[in-house]
């Protein structure tokens, strides 16, 4: 048995699976490794993909050649698009996704990839060399090698679950946990911490009073996340919408020294922004109701998702207040709610590249990384999996900043800032928002990642395609000149404003009166244009004061970004900076000024002080040569 | 491209001449649009480094009168485009110069920042690297900073409520972009552009006071009173001894009201000796005695003085009905005499004002009544009228930026379009308020996002 591959990828999930095949599509002989063949790219919390935020992440998936927008716009059961009303940067695209369709479809995928070799396998050590990883051991004893392991464990390393008093070793739904790795990985020098998270329950959709709740119906027309899929329209499931009363609040807030998370064993730091219905209760003790979404798990199942009811109750008590609650008063409860505890390593012990600091070749993605979310994994996962395949053929790094993508933002706040619980991304990390859209995604990353070989011709073809689209339209709209007769007869029925000379059609259209339809009366040589690209053009001309603005920030950006700091410098030698400063940029060891700037702790004299120490090391090199 | 930036380059304190340096790619534009004199000669066509004689004018008025030099990069000291202003030196002159030229796009240098660039550009060489980073690492710790610093607690104070208030706005805005889903009502355009315009609003007052508050151009108005003969004089004098920075000397409007420009501690004082305030029939002198009413009304600081060697008289007591909804401070001079004044006595008719003892022929007391008055201003308790004490021009610049960013977002308010391009100028107030006080903004959203709203699955 051959037992040597280019890379190996622990742990199927949705870093796991985009990392193994970025890395086997640029070539790499790959081994994809998972604990259950039947848990690959498995959704164990909510049934969607997409969202604020997230939306704009599986969008740049796809627009680098990932998986996971492609595997959603065939499993979706339901599609929308969020944020219409609160402009173009925010537009956000979230789907609910059929879950078991989901997995088989990833998993047909991987499975069809060349280079691409999906195993069962619980990985429980590394084998490591000199520093550098070099294979891997699994539980039959089996040993692997490869010349870069990337870790995509999400929460089966060390996992424990607790569901009220119950505590036990547990990886996701059910799924064996990961204890020996963990132990292992702490041996070889990787520090752990203990995250936590939860998942509500899942209730059988036949015990449901659908007429008590609210219907939630998904977009008329749907777009789609992938930028390489047609018309993907069918028949969407609904949600439905309810709300928590007095009566629930009373017997949760009666019952909370039930939770193992009131007893105190519960080590692990949960997210702020998904925090459980009794955590919610309490610090947001004068809100009366709190809302809930009834979601279907697919086409397959009666299972529905009960999003915003994520507990750490025992079973008898979830059934219980859930009982209170319009539409579930007969509830049945197939899955309990529970909460999950996990360790993830320290995120700023990475590099931008996802590999470790002090163990070479050595990767990391996902939720193992501290982050939380299917796209936030996906989105290290395909990262990982095009640098290890890039470092082991000696070839330059491929790092997004964050002005190029959300991806970017991402993975510079995890490994800059580090994260003290499970990281989510939001629109509101991202400076440079107006510049990455959802719908631009595509002109954003599709290039560089064909430049490496990623992004297929075909998709490559479609983004320029379109690219042309857009820009032989903008120039169109800057030639076609309208006379002040023809509009301001025009303009009188749809404003008081009035125009007195002739202006051009890119002009007109930064009036908020106008917009590309109705001024199409008036342009008579216009062409035959998709939805998409109208929405580019309309975009580019109505904020293009601010794109010009945002673009001057990412200028001033990218040149600090551009200073790089010479690696093996000796902060501790730097007189000038605080000792804070000098801890702080010890322990992230930040590869440019800019990054350096970001660390919090550090402050603008420090960074001129660290302008000049490296000015000076520069001359001091060249007068060292020299002499 | 680096920033333009600009400096008075001269020592903190009050010289005959002051020289404002500027540096960077802009600095010559900016200089030709503020600078004017009879020859109509561009800058830029006179000699390289050669002195030029003109005004610097602003909305068409003089604000100095100055030599200007122009030095081409990149034989100068930072190696870039050097502009050297020499004006009148003392504290309001360059400040309005330095004012005028922060309308432009420069900013204000960092502490050292000339002397970086001289060094990152090869003008200095490696054994000045350690210099250089002292420098730009020095701290300063003088009395004067730290009198500065409380003065900028007051200062932060109120800008805080204002970014408070605009943090407030952006988390609620990012809620509704990023939990479109919660049971969160999403803000509206008209809640937003209240938010802004109240803030604005607040901006524009500090700003106004900062421009032509009478601290910075005028000084604090401060009226000394007491009988004839009382010391009140000898007081200006010691005052104007003791003070290194007499701006100008402008007779009163009457032979019996002098005013005087002191700076103690770093406060501009216009103090007005005046002539009493006393019942008269003469008719000259009665239009002195109103002056002084008129005068005394508006001071923002009454000095008091009383004469320990006599008791209190009719016209002591009069004063004192006068000074009771004032800030004051009581001065007791000639405590070199025998004392006659009846303390018990004053203590009855005097309450809750601070009294000091001084001996002017003496020298005795003099610095007291200065820390008294220092102490009176940086603690907030006078609080001139409709001043705030905005004496740091970084700040005033920072201040400006803030009120276009917000004019900008409110007009995109207004405009009703999307949340995500409003919030860009939001933002870019927030963080201009925050360099004022030195916080950054994304993880002061989000915390504030996850105190303020349940948000969950």
């Amino acid at each position: 048995m051959d037992n040597n591959y280019d890379v190996i990828v622990v742990g199927a999930g949705h870093a796991g699976s985009e990392a193994a095949l970025a890395s086997a599509r640029l070539g790499s002989k790959t081994l994809l490794l998972t604990i259950n063949l039947n848990s690959v790219a498995m959704m164990p919390c909510s049934p969607s993909i997409g969202g604020t935020a997230k939306g704009h992440l599986v969008r740049e998936i796809d627009a680098l050649g990932g998986e996971m927008g492609k595997v959603i716009d065939k499993t979706y059961i339901q599609s929308k698009m969020l944020n219409t009303r609160k402009g173009p940067a925010v537009h956000s695209l979230r789907a609910q996704a059929d879950k078991i369709e989901y997995h088989i479809e990833m998993k047909k995928v991987i499975e069809n990839t060349d280079n691409l070799y999906l195993k069962q396998s619980e990985v429980t050590n590394l084998i490591v060399e000199n520093k550098k990883v070099i294979g891997i051991i699994d539980n039959l004893k089996q040993t692997y090698y490869a010349k870069a392991v990337i870790i995509a464990a999400g929460t089966y390393l060390g996992g424990k679950v607790f569901i009220g008093k119950n505590i036990f070793q547990s990886g996701p739904d059910g799924l064996n946990a990961s204890i020996e790795l963990s132990n292992n990985l702490e041996k070889h020098g990787v520090n752990l911490i203990r995250f936590k998270t939860g998942t509500p329950a899942r209730i059988n959709r036949r015990s449901l009073n659908f007429e008590n709740m609210i219907i939630q119906e998904g977009d008329s027309e749907v777009i789609p996340f992938s930028f390489m899929s047609g018309d993907i329209s069918k028949k969407q499931e609904p949600c439905w919408l309810t709300y928590t009363n007095a009566v629930t609040h009373k017997v949760i807030l009666d019952n909370l020294e039930e939770t193992a998370l009131y007893g105190g064993l519960v080590e692990g730091v949960g997210p702020r922004y998904c925090p459980s219905i009794e955590t919610k209760l309490e610090r947001f003790a004068d809100k009366e109701r709190h809302q809930l979404f009834i979601e279907p798990e697919g086409n397959y199942t009666n299972e529905m998702y009960v999003q915003g009811m994520s507990t750490s109750l025992p079973l008898d008590l979830q059934i219980e207040f859930m009982a209170t609650i319009k539409g579930l008063e007969d509830v049945e409860v197939m899955r309990p709610a529970y909460a999950i505890e996990y360790d993830c390593i320290n995120s700023t012990k990475i590099e931008a590249t996802l590999e470790h600091k002090e163990i070479d070749s050595l990767y990391f993605a996902g939720q193992t990384n501290g982050s939380s979310g299917y796209e936030e994994a996906a989105a290290q996962g395909i990262m990982a999996g095009i640098n290890a395949h890039l470092k082991i053929n000696n070839k330059s790094p491929f790092i997004l900043d964050r002005s190029e993508a959300y991806i970017g933002v991402l993975i510079d706040d995890l490994i800059t800032k580090g994260t003290d619980e499970p990281y989510r991304m939001m629109s509101s990390r991202c400076e440079y928002r107006l510049l990455l859209r959802q719908d631009n995604a595509d002109f954003r990353l599709t290039k560089k990642s064909y430049e490496i070989g990623l992004a297929t011709e075909e998709r490559y073809q479609r983004m320029v395609n379109r690219k042309h689209k857009v820009e032989g339209e903008l120039a169109r709209l800057k030639e076609v000149f309208i006379k002040p007769k023809e509009i301001n007869e025009y303009l009188a029925d749809s404003s008081n404003n009035s125009s007195h000379s002739s202006k051009s059609m890119y002009d007109l259209l930064k009036r908020p009166e106008l917009n590309y339809e109705n001024t199409k009366i008036v342009d008579n040589s216009r062409p035959e244009l998709t939805k998409d690209v109208i929405f580019q053009c309309e975009n580019e001309i109505r904020y293009e004061g601010y794109i010009v603005k945002q673009l001057q920030q990412v200028k001033k950006f990218k040149k600090l970004e551009s200073k790089l700091i010479p690696s093996g410098i000796n902060y501790l030698d730097i007189a000038g900076l605080r000792n804070e400063a000098q801890e702080k940029l010890i322990q992230i060891s930040p590869k440019s000024i800019g990054q350096a700037s970001r660390i919090s702790g550090v402050n603008p004299a420090d960074i001129n002080v660290l302008f000049v120490y490296i000015e000076k090391l520069k001359r001091e090199s060249v007068s060292d040569t020299n002499g | 491209m680096e920033d333009t930036i600009v400096a008075i380059s001269t020592p903190n304190g009050d010289g005959a001449i002051g020289i404002i340096r500027m540096s960077g790619e802009k600095s010559f534009e900016i200089i030709n649009k503020i600078f004017k004199n009879k020859s109509q000669k561009k800058l830029s066509d006179y000699e390289n480094k050669q002195l030029v004689y003109g005004n610097i004018i602003d909305n068409n008025k003089v604000v100095d009168e100055v030599l200007v030099s122009l030095m081409k990069k990149p034989n100068t000291y930072t190696m870039e485009d050097i502009v050297e202003i020499n004006c009148h030196g003392g504290s309001v002159p360059m400040r309005r110069v330095l004012e005028c030229i922060l309308n432009y796009d420069i900013r204000m240098a960092e502490p050292g920042e000339f002397t970086k660039r001289a060094f990152l550009n090869g003008r200095l060489d490696l054994s000045q690297a350690e210099s250089v980073m002292d420098l730009i690492s020095a701290k300063t710790p003088k009395g004067f900073d730290v009198a500065y610093n409380q003065l900028e607690g007051y200062l932060s104070k109120k800008i805080n409520i204002i970014k408070s208030g605009m943090l407030d706005l952006i988390a609620r805005i990012e809620v509704s972009i990023d939990y479109p889903d919660e049971d969160i009502k999403d803000i509206t355009h008209k809640e937003i552009l209240d938010i802004l315009n109240e803030n604005k609003e607040k901006i524009e007052k500090m700003l106004k006071n900062s421009e032509t508050g009478k601290i910075i151009k005028n000084g604090l108005s401060t009226v000394i009173i007491g009988k004839p003969n009382v010391g009140k004089s000898s007081l200006l004098n010691a005052l104007l001894k003791e003070s290194k920075a007499i701006v100008t000397n402008i007779p009163g409007t009457t032979r019996d009201v002098i005013e005087e420009y002191v700076n103690i501690n770093g406060i501009p004082l216009k103090i007005i000796d005046t002539a009493g305030i006393r019942e008269t029939e003469n008719e000259i002198e009665k239009i002195g005695v109103e002056k002084s009413k008129e005068f005394f009304n508006k001071a923002d600081l009454v000095i008091f003085i009383l004469n320990n060697a006599e008791k209190i008289s009719k016209e002591d007591k009069e004063i004192i009905k006068y000074i009771k909804e004032k800030k004051v401070i009581v001065v007791i001079n000639k405590t070199d005499l025998d004392t006659k004044l009846d303390y018990d006595e004053l203590n009855s008719l005097i309450k809750n004002k601070v009294i000091l003892k001084t001996s002017i022929t003496n020298d005795h007391g003099i610095e007291e009544v200065e820390d008294e008055i220092a102490k009176m201003v940086y603690h907030g308790d006078i609080e001139s009228k409709e001043n705030e004490y905005i004496t740091n021009i970084r700040h005033i610049n920072l201040l400006k930026k803030a009120l276009v960013s917000i004019k900008s977002s409110i007009e995109a308010t207004i405009s009703e379009i999307g949340y995500d391009f409003i919030e860009v100028d939001i933002r870019d107030t927030y963080s201009y308020l925050g360099e004022i006080t030195g916080e950054t903004i994304t993880d002061d959203v989000i915390d504030k996002i996850f105190s303020q709203f349940c948000l969950g699955k």
